[in-house]
Order: C-alpha cells, then sequence, then structure tokens
C-alpha cells in the first residue's frame, strides 16, 4: 500500500475536526455535564446547585421504584432482543430458499425499517387500541382481556411486540446478507454429509452466521435500551402512571417531568456504566468463540 | 463400490431452457469416468443430479441396483469433491472430516481409525488441529479428498477439483487422484474441462456438448477415432486440422482452390476432412504417392513451446488455418512454403453437413 505523507502535520488532524467535535459536542460534553450534575442537586427552578456528594447514587439505587423498573428494563431488553434476533433468523433463513417472487417477500420484510418509531408506536396503539385494535379482538377470542395502559403485564406486553416488530426487518437484512454470504458449496457440502436441515443448520450455517448475530445481538441491546423510548412514550401518551417504564424513560421522567436533573443525571451515569461493562463481557466473552472468516 | 446408471436423464430450467439433453450410459464398478467438455455443456450439472444437488426432470439415476431420483443427497452413499473445496471454515481438518461420520452416527475409535487412515494416506497428518484458512490451496485440497475418502462412498463425485490449483501442483494431484481411484477401487465420475485432466484420468471418456453426449469411449479410442469434428477439435492440442473439401476428378482438393490432394475414399463429393498436427510430416517437395494425403502450405507463425514447435501456416496462401508439429529446433521462416504429407490412415473424413465421423 501505499504510504502518504502529508506535508503539514496539522492537517490530517483539521479534516478529522468535523467527526471529532460532532463526538465532542454531542456525547463527551453531554457524557461530562451529565456526570457533573450527578454530584448536585439542582434547584428546581435554575437558580443554583448545591453539591451532595454521592447522595443521587445512593437516592437512586436504594429506591424500590428504581429496583423495579430495572427489572423491567432487563425483561423488556431480553424479549425484544430474543424475539426480534429469533423471529429475524427464522424468516431470513425462509426467505433465502424462497425462489419465485424472493424480491417481493423481501421489500415486505425490509420495508418496515423505514418507519419512525414514534409512527411504529402510534401503529402499536391502533393495533392494541382497547375497542378497535384487532389484536385486542384476536386475543380477547381466548378470553385475554387486554387493557393497555391499564394492566401492567398487558402494557409490558404491546411494548414488547411493538418494539421487537420495529427492529425484526433491520436484523433481518442482515441475517439474509449474511446467509448470502456462506458459500453456496459449503452448504451443498454440508447436505452430503449431513441429512437432517435442522441439524445441518445448527452445526454449519448458524456458526458461519455467528459474526453477523454477534453484531446484531450488540445492536440490539442497545436498541432495547436506549431507541425504545419513542415507542414507550407513544404507549404510554406520556401519562405512565403504574405502567412499565425502562430505565431510559425513567431518566426522562425524572429529569424533564419531575425537575430533578440530579437524580436523573444519576441514574443515566448508572446507565453508562452498565452499558459499558455489557459491552466488554460481550467482547471478552462471545467474540473469543467466534469464528471470523 | 457401486455402478452408476444414467437412463435419458434431461434437465431442463425454468424457461424452457435444456441444459442436459437426454443422456443415458452406464458406468462400471470401480470406474473412473471423466465428463469434459466446454463450459455450459452440461457436464456440472450432470455430476449435480447424480450427487442429488440439482432434481432431475426426467429419465432415471440409479446407483447400485437403487433409482436415486427422489434420495436426499445424504443417502445416496457418495461422496463429493468441490471445485472450490467447500471445506467447513469454522471446523479444525479433523472435524472436516470426521463431520459427516458423524452425522451418521457411526461408532468414536471408528471415526478416528477412518480420519488417522485417511490423513496418513494424504498426508495430512500434521495439520489435523488447523483451520482450512491456515492451509494452502494444496493442502486445502488434499483434506477435500480426505473428507470424501473416510465416508467410504459406493462412489467419488469430482467437479473439477484441480482448476484451482497452480499448474505444478494440478499434475501432482492428477497422479495422485489417479493413483488414490486404482487402489480404492471406487467408482469415480469426474468432470473437467481440462482435455489433458480427461485424457489421463479416465478409463471412459464422455465427450459433452451442448447437454448431449457426443462420444463416449477410451482415451486413445476417443482421441484417434473422433465421432464428430466437435470432438475432433476439443480432444488433443493444438486441435485438429480442419479443412472443406470437395471432389474432383476422384480426387480431392481444397474448396478454396488448389493446394491440397487427397485420394477420396468413401465416394461423398464434400466432407471436412480432418488430420492431426502431429501427423503432418514436413517436406521441402510433394509428396509423389497418390494414397496419400499431401498440401502446399505457407509457413505463418512459429511457436516453440520447448519439447516440439507449432509451426501455424495457410494451404496455399488461402484457405483455413493449419497448425503443424515440428520438432523444437525447427526454424522456418514466415512466408516459407512447404510440403506436408500424411497417410491415408491418418486422414479423418467428416460429413461436411453435420459434421459425424465417416467410417471407412
Amino acid at each position: 500500500m501505499k504510504k502518504v505523507q502529508f506535508r503539514n502535520a496539522w492537517f490530517p488532524y483539521l479534516l478529522l475536526l468535523p467527526q471529532l467535535s460532532i463526538v465532542a459536542i454531542f456525547f463527551l460534553w453531554p457524557a461530562a455535564e451529565a456526570v457533573r450534575s450527578s454530584f448536585y442537586l439542582e434547584d428546581p427552578f435554575g437558580f443554583g446547585a448545591t453539591f451532595v456528594g454521592f447522595d443521587n447514587f445512593v437516592d437512586t439505587i436504594t429506591s424500590t421504584d428504581y429496583g423495579r423498573i430495572a427489572r423491567f428494563t432487563g425483561i423488556f431488553t431480553f424479549c425484544v432482543t430474543f424475539l426480534s434476533l429469533g423471529i429475524a433468523l427464522l424468516l431470513a433463513v425462509k426467505a433465502d430458499k424462497v425462489i419465485h417472487g424472493a424480491s417481493t417477500y423481501k421489500t415486505l420484510l425490509m420495508w418496515v425499517y423505514a418507519v419512525a418509531p414514534p409512527v411504529a408506536g402510534l401503529i402499536a396503539i391502533l393495533l392494541f387500541d382497547q375497542h378497535v385494535g384487532p389484536i385486542v379482538k384476536l386475543v380477547a377470542l381466548f378470553g385475554w382481556k387486554m387493557q393497555i395502559g391499564v394492566n401492567y403485564f398487558d402494557t409490558g406486553f404491546a411494548m414488547v411486540i411493538a418494539a421487537v416488530w420495529k427492529q425484526i426487518p433491520v436484523n433481518f437484512i442482515f441475517f439474509l446478507s449474511g446467509l448470502q454470504g456462506i458459500s453456496k458449496s459449503v452448504q451443498e457440502a454440508a447436505s452430503i454429509d449431513c441429512r437432517s436441515g435442522f441439524r445441518r443448520f445448527w452445526t454449519v450455517t448458524f456458526p458461519l452466521l455467528a459474526p453477523t448475530g454477534f453484531f446484531l445481538l450488540i445492536i440490539n441491546i442497545t436498541y432495547a435500551f436506549f431507541d425504545t423510548f419513542g415507542i414507550i412514550d407513544v404507549i404510554l401518551k406520556t401519562e405512565p402512571g403504574n405502567n412499565p417504564v425502562t430505565l431510559v424513560y425513567k431518566v426522562y421522567l425524572d429529569g424533564f417531568r419531575g425537575n430533578d436533573l440530579g437524580g436523573s443525571s444519576a441514574q443515566s451515569v448508572v446507565l453508562m456504566i452498565l452499558v459499558f461493562i455489557l459491552t466488554v463481557i460481550q467482547f471478552r466473552l462471545i467474540e473469543r468463540r467466534i469464528h471470523y472468516t | 463400490m457401486a455402478t452408476i446408471t444414467l437412463d435419458t436423464v434431461r434437465k431442463v430450467y425454468a424457461g424452457n431452457v435444456e441444459a442436459v439433453k437426454g443422456v443415458s450410459v452406464d458406468i462400471d464398478d470401480g470406474e473412473f469416468i471423466v465428463l469434459v467438455g466446454p463450459s455450459g455443456c452440461g457436464k456440472s450439472t450432470l455430476l449435480r443430479m447424480i450427487a442429488g444437488l440439482e432434481d432431475i426432470t426426467t429419465g432415471d439415476i440409479s446407483i447400485g441396483d437403487r433409482i436415486v431420483n427422489k434420495v436426499d443427497p445424504a443417502d445416496r452413499d457418495i461422496a463429493m469433491v468441490f471445485q472450490n473445496y467447500a471445506l467447513y471454515p469454522h471446523m479444525t481438518v479433523y472435524n472436516n472430516l470426521a463431520y459427516g461420520l458423524r452425522n451418521r452416527k457411526i461408532a468414536k475409535d471408528e471415526i478416528d481409525r477412518r480420519v488417522k487412515e485417511a490423513a496418513r494416506i494424504l498426508e495430512i497428518g500434521d495439520y489435523l488441529e488447523r483451520k482450512p484458512r491456515m492451509l494452502s490451496g494444496g493442502q486445502r485440497q488434499r483434506v477435500a479428498m480426505g473428507r470424501a475418502i473416510v465416508r467410504e462412498p459406493a462412489a467419488f463425485l469430482f467437479d473439477e477439483p484441480l482448476s484451482n490449483l497452480d499448474a505444478k501442483l494440478r499434475v501432482q494431484m492428477r497422479v495422485e487422484i489417479k493413483r488414490l481411484q486404482k487402489a480404492l477401487g471406487t467408482t469415480s465420475v469426474y468432470v473437467t474441462h481440462d482435455q489433458l485432466e480427461a485424457m489421463t484420468l479416465a478409463d471412459r471418456l464422455i465427450v459433452l456438448n451442448g447437454g448431449a453426449i457426443e462420444q463416449i469411449g477410451a482415451p486413445v479410442d476417443v482421441y484417434d477415432k473422433p465421432a464428430s469434428t466437435f470432438v475432433a477439435s476439443f480432444i488433443g492440442s493444438p486441435a485438429m486440422n480442419l479443412v472443406p473439401v470437395r471432389s474432383e476428378n476422384g480426387r480431392l482438393q481444397a474448396e478454396s482452390g488448389a493446394g491440397l490432394d487427397a485420394p477420396n475414399l468413401h465416394g461423398s463429393d464434400r466432407y471436412l476432412l480432418g488430420i492431426r498436427p502431429e501427423h503432418l510430416e514436413i517436406s521441402g517437395e510433394k509428396a509423389n504417392g497418390t494414397d496419400g494425403l499431401s498440401m502446399e502450405f505457407t509457413v505463418n507463425v512459429l511457436e516453440p513451446v520447448g519439447a516440439e514447435s507449432y509451426i501455424y501456416g495457410q494451404l496455399d496462401g488461402a484457405g483455413p488455418e493449419i497448425v503443424v508439429r515440428a520438432p523444437s529446433h525447427a526454424r522456418y521462416d514466415p512466408g516459407t512454403v512447404l510440403y506436408l504429407n500424411a497417410t491415408a490412415a491418418d486422414i479423418h473424413f467428416f460429413d461436411a453437413e453435420n459434421g459425424r465421423r465417416i467410417e471407412g
């Protein structure tokens, strides 16, 4: 490879500046601000702040509310990640085998990708509407009286369904391209070596999809943690009451609805640390077992 | 060990494209059959139909006494070696070899015995714990062979297994495949577009053209008595010279006019006359005899290839291009006029209309 040398040593940094400033302004600065204000008790009207040390963190972690919401976030994240990855993989495997009208199937499965999260939430509200929602009517046939916004479980269920529905297309696209990246002759060799398609999938196809799967796992956990905000907000109609919310949504509620900026900042710092630990664990434990071609 | 029988096997793809047009052949137990032909002649499709990787449109394929049209590839008792080796990239060499056996519920120590045995025969014992990406092309090729051997199948199917190797390795592996196949005595079907590979490996050749069989026979027979102009120009390098000729006063001369004189052995008015480059004898003057072929030839290019040289030129300055094999030290300047002579026994006659061989 040809090595290009800039005459001015600062010129490369100048070229990097737009990207670096975006990182600084939209990530580093707010993060630093969050860390700083997590140690202060902010006046609700913004007139002043008092340094309170770790009080905000202690309050956050010891509150009964926080544990409950953290547990829901965990279950929510697990369900969304597991279901959206699993269903997307199933659809991708099936779509990969379709010969006639393949592009129609693929387009139909992908278009949801273009729907904005709040719109996805709105559609979910229509589907789960108390009076006209087709899903509510469907489950009513089986004797389940679904009450979104009233019943804790039902509301959480609707959130999971909406979030999964929104995420499947992204996973589908990645899994499909991952599947198409697997050599056809390797699959044919496997079909001569192993009769059971099920076993073949788990012993050959799945391990070769693992790099894609690992990437998507991280993307999906991050999605369930942070990007489901819009869906949750629309489903709750910004009236959380006793309904389930995720940790990120609680950061918003406490900070901007409850005007407790210090406590909210402390929560977001805890979230940052959680995500950091999670990422380290994922890369350390899982990536080691993954074969990259 | 088994025979393989193809009975009017056809393959028609969507859009009514007929890739294989009613191929019938009986392959004997332990025989090494090579399917040879240019790209798109249907040879790979045919092999994949035997393997079960392609559906059969009509006709029957039997392995042993069993019709396998609807049998799953894994149950056909065949092993296939792919052009790009198709090793499982996430498995070690050992597991690549053992995978098919484990799926057949073969006992663990038996698997171990077979893998070790195959590794010994193919000299890949040192790489058993490596992943395929850590192996060279030749080593991967050996692993692919090993994966076929450990299965102890009724038949080996080879899909251009040597085409990704460099020239030297290709010759070496070719010899090794031949030796292995003879030692194991397993019925083999081998697909290639390389006529040299086909000639050296095959017990019998099947020359395919446009999805149909042009000729079946031992390599020497196919070479000596090509059934059509297609086979004549496909088998042999450089290809057989083909000259359109017509009858004139009981003798033959080139359609383009003068420069060629040959006996008319089959009483027809027009032929394609075939003569291999190595059967032409170079002479300074026209042959006197009348029972053989003689042509007047103008040199265009001399192509030395080491052990011998090829002279390209034309009949009397016109007509089709002719190739002659000459000794390696031969030196002829462009424009030199030579006489090329051949005995009647070395001349091939083909029908001018359909290109089929005319036997005398």
